[in-house]
């Protein structure tokens, strides 16, 4: 029987965080940046666009992320198109990302009174100028908090992509228990390794948060 | 008012030249209607303001005093009639269009309205920069002179967080002025302020009156409207009910809704 040191099952676990955080990242700007422009496009008054990005948001706030990566992973290949997990796990969170950011920002512009709307209207700036200028600025300030800790949350869901074979932290962890014989001492480590992912970003949203409030005063 | 007929504006005034002539109207309100639903708030109003005049509106609320002044720049749509600000018909479809009507057109709201985000200066700069492209030097020299003009010069640098509401509404309307709008909506412009504070506002609009700009002011200071206007216009459920001098409004009311509507001030 083969031995494993300490180092061997981390040295693994920290390669398959790689994945993990590739995943988080990919997810996480991909659905900010597909959540911008769902935030956007019912600003302009397009009553279809915001119906139809209301239920967009309902549905994918409505399921559970699982069912999601599920649907993906065996719903495009029923279309004959051949999915690995990767592109499954990158598109389902991705989808689930801009579904979440796009509601958290909707609620940081809505925060804002409809007074800086109408001011900068009579001012004559034109839509683009009032969003760049006045809206998302002060938005922004608002939104910053609740978006890094989503960030959070986007990570601890990318352990769910294992369920379809991705190999990432969660599924490198039962893999090396497996072999080992020692679960708790594989998933503590794993654990400890997304702890150590998270934790600095909550630190880093809470600093975010006083500043962001210093400068408001 | 010679220097206000004047084509192109002397080097130091600080308000800009309208198009319109002085004595034409610079604002042409046609049969105006307007409805939430099923709610018909203005019931067909007709009014001319003539370049130079000053106007008030009085009336209850729910008269639909500030929804015609907020007609006039846009900010709520019409179902019928015709506006016209400066020779620039109001065509709620073309972007383009409401842009070049708004930039004719300042306006001054009861509750500020300033962009937090921004200094002072950068509050009155914003609108120049973005919408006439106004060159740096020449649009902060412009802002400066704004802020001094409503005796705010030194605040260049502060936010408005920092100021009083009076102060706050004075930046407000050097931010308006930025735009060289040719008219001015006054929306019950002191209503949120502390009765200590609406005097320097007042002051600044009543320069403003005498440097011949054109005002059309929604406001619950009868004084002020009295001594500063030249037609006061009462508004009661959705039409022009009573206009005329400030003397012969509030002096001689005709209609017994005026009448109830000044009595009920003085209880």
């Amino acid at each position: 029987m083969v031995d494993f040191t300490l180092w061997d099952i981390v040295r693994n676990l920290l390669l398959a965080a790689r994945w993990t955080v590739i995943l988080s990242v990919i997810a996480f700007i991909g659905g900010g940046l597909a959540g911008l422009i769902l935030l956007v496009l019912p600003l302009t008054g397009n009553r279809v666009a915001e119906l139809a990005i209301g239920g967009y948001v309902q549905v994918f706030q409505g399921t559970p992320l699982l069912m999601q990566l599920f649907l993906l992973y065996f719903g495009i290949a029923l279309f004959g198109v051949d999915t690995s997990a990767w592109t499954a796990a990158c598109a389902a969170l991705t989808l689930y990302s801009s579904a979440y950011l796009t509601e958290i920002w909707r609620g940081c512009v809505a925060s804002i009174p409809r007074g800086q709307w109408e001011a900068s209207s009579s001012l004559a700036l034109s839509f683009g100028q009032q969003l760049g200028h006045v809206i998302l600025p002060q938005a922004l300030k608002v939104a910053v908090p609740p978006t890094v800790g989503f960030l959070v949350q986007v990570i601890k869901g990318t352990a769910l992509a294992s369920v379809i074979g991705f190999v990432e932290l969660t599924k490198a962890g039962g893999m090396i228990a497996n072999v080992t014989y020692q679960p708790m001492l594989v998933y503590g480590c794993v654990a400890l390794i997304y702890f150590a992912l998270c934790f600095p970003i909550s630190l880093y949203a809470g600093s975010l948060e006083r500043k962001l409030n210093v400068g408001r005063r | 008012m010679s220097a206000a007929a004047d084509p192109a504006p002397a080097p130091d005034t600080v308000l800009a030249t309208p198009h319109t002539e002085v004595g034409a109207p610079i604002v042409r309100i046609t049969a105006l209607r307007k409805s939430y639903g099923d709610h018909e708030v203005l019931k067909g109003i007709d009014l001319d303001v003539m370049r130079g005049e000053v106007v008030a509106i009085i009336g209850k609320s729910g008269s639909g005093k500030s929804t015609l002044l907020r007609c006039i720049n846009g900010l709520e749509v019409f179902q019928e009639g015709s506006l016209i600000v400066d020779g620039k018909p109001l065509l709620h479809d073309s972007a383009l269009a409401m842009r070049e009507l708004r930039q004719r057109v300042g306006m001054i709201f009861q509750s500020f309205n300033l962009f937090p985000h921004l200094t002072v200066g950068r509050n009155v700069m914003l609108a120049p920069r973005l919408v006439k492209k106004r060159n740096a030097a020449e649009n902060e020299a412009r802002a400066r002179k704004l802020l001094e003009r409503v005796g705010l010069a030194e605040k260049f640098d502060a936010m408005p967080d920092q100021l009083s509401g009076g102060q706050q509404q004075r930046v407000a309307i050097a931010r308006a002025l930025a735009m060289d709008p040719g008219v001015m909506l006054c929306d019950e412009i002191t209503s949120a302020l502390d009765p200590e504070l609406v005097g320097e506002v007042l002051r600044v609009v009543e320069s403003l009156a005498e440097e011949g700009m054109t005002l059309l002011m929604v406001t619950h200071e009868m004084n002020f409207a009295r001594k500063v206007a030249d037609r006061v216009i009462f508004m009661h459920q959705g039409r022009v009910h009573e206009s005329g001098a400030p003397d012969a409004i509030f002096g001689a009311p005709q209609t017994p809704e005026l009448k109830q509507f000044l009595s009920s001030l003085h209880d």
